[in-house]
């Protein structure tokens, strides 16, 4: 067995399966410490796709696979800064979070995401990358960018469209609303539903199965399936930019670093 | 069809049970906040059991502002 560990993140190889865990307290925010480490990841994903023929992304922390951006982190370097400053600064972060993220989706190894508790914003854009999904039942999965001001900016919005309906994908883009692993399941978002707590072993089973055929086939069947949304991704990243200009989302991101209220995962 | 009053026993005994608060001490009109101990997170938690138990979809932003349990019973006795 392989194994590597980052502050973030850590990853082993075995019989074949690619586990990367995610592990960054409190809900594996995506900050620029994780961006760092899923970079690192992704330098050594050629080696480690030689040894394998499927990947499985879980979180090992009990609020869930991922909450999303680390708002504290962009409103503390943003604040204070010209908006043109900030806005730059934000193009940058999303163009190397884009890189990651479609170095994970076009890897040529059949990827599967192990969902539990929150699955929201920029996570829930990571699960996206992923070819399965496993949701636990006590996932939730959604965009809350709408409640900034914002847009999903890390290819959220093409590669949903990519996956399921396009009524889906406005409810949770135009709502904000979350939906549970019941949910996902019923509009093909999630293609397994896993018992509380079992996300990680019906991935495992599923990895499993994957490496018994040919990866070269996989491979192939999947670069025909799932075309990269290139023009849609970029297009995503200069919304964000535009919209990220205007004065009503540092006060979205204030309200939402500042607020000592029980409820800032509602909408 | 459930009664509201059915429909509220049994989000108080769920509540009870998954937050390991007695059920004694629960009444409808409790902030379930307070009373459970809960923050947002568990909060959705507590709107995923919801959900499986009752076997209805309940959107988020229908229980924001809500916090009694009575309230939360008519939000879902609405779906039922």
């Amino acid at each position: 067995m392989t194994d590597h560990k980052e502050k973030s993140l850590s990853w082993t190889v075995a019989d074949g399966v690619i586990e990367l865990k995610l592990h960054r307290p409190p809900a594996n925010e995506i900050g620029l410490a994780m961006l760092d480490d899923l970079e690192l990841f992704v330098a050594a994903l050629p080696e480690l796709e030689s040894k394998a023929s499927a990947l499985i992304l879980y979180s090992d922390q009990k609020a869930g696979f991922s909450a999303g951006a680390d708002l504290r982190e962009l409103y503390t370097l943003a604040q204070g800064m010209e908006i043109i400053s900030a806005v730059r600064g934000v193009r940058e972060f999303l163009e190397r979070i884009h890189a990651v993220l479609n170095r994970l989706d076009t890897s040529p190894l059949t990827t599967i995401a192990a969902v539990h508790g929150v699955c929201f914003g920029g996570g829930f854009e990571l699960a996206l990358t992923c070819d399965l999904i496993i949701a636990d039942k006590m996932a939730r999965f959604c965009f809350p960018e709408l409640r900034l001001g914002l847009i999903p900016g890390f290819g959220g919005i093409p590669r949903l469209k990519r996956d399921i309906g396009n009524g889906v994908v406005r409810d949770l883009l135009l709502t904000g609303r979350s939906i549970n692993a019941t949910k996902a399941l019923a509009v093909g978002l999630a293609s397994q539903m896993a018992a509380e707590g079992e996300s990680l072993r019906v991935a495992r089973f599923t990895a499993a199965q994957v490496t018994k055929f040919d990866r070269g086939t996989a491979t192939a069947a999947k670069r025909f399936i799932k075309p990269l949304p290139a023009s849609e991704l970029r297009n995503e990243i200069d919304i964000f930019c535009e919209l990220f200009a205007r004065p009503a989302v540092m006060q979205g991101l204030r309200n939402f670093v500042e607020n000592t209220g029980a409820h800032p995962y509602l909408p | 069809m459930k009664t509201i009053e059915q429909t509220t026993e049994e989000i108080l005994n769920l509540a009870a049970t998954h937050f390991k608060v007695p059920r004694a001490g629960l009444q409808t009109n409790d902030d379930f906040y307070k009373k459970l101990g809960i923050d947002s997170l568990q909060a959705l938690e507590l709107l995923t059991r919801l959900e499986n138990h009752f076997g209805v979809e309940l959107p988020d932003y229908e229980v924001q502002g809500v916090s009694d349990f009575q309230t939360l019973a008519t939000r879902i006795q609405a779906r039922l």
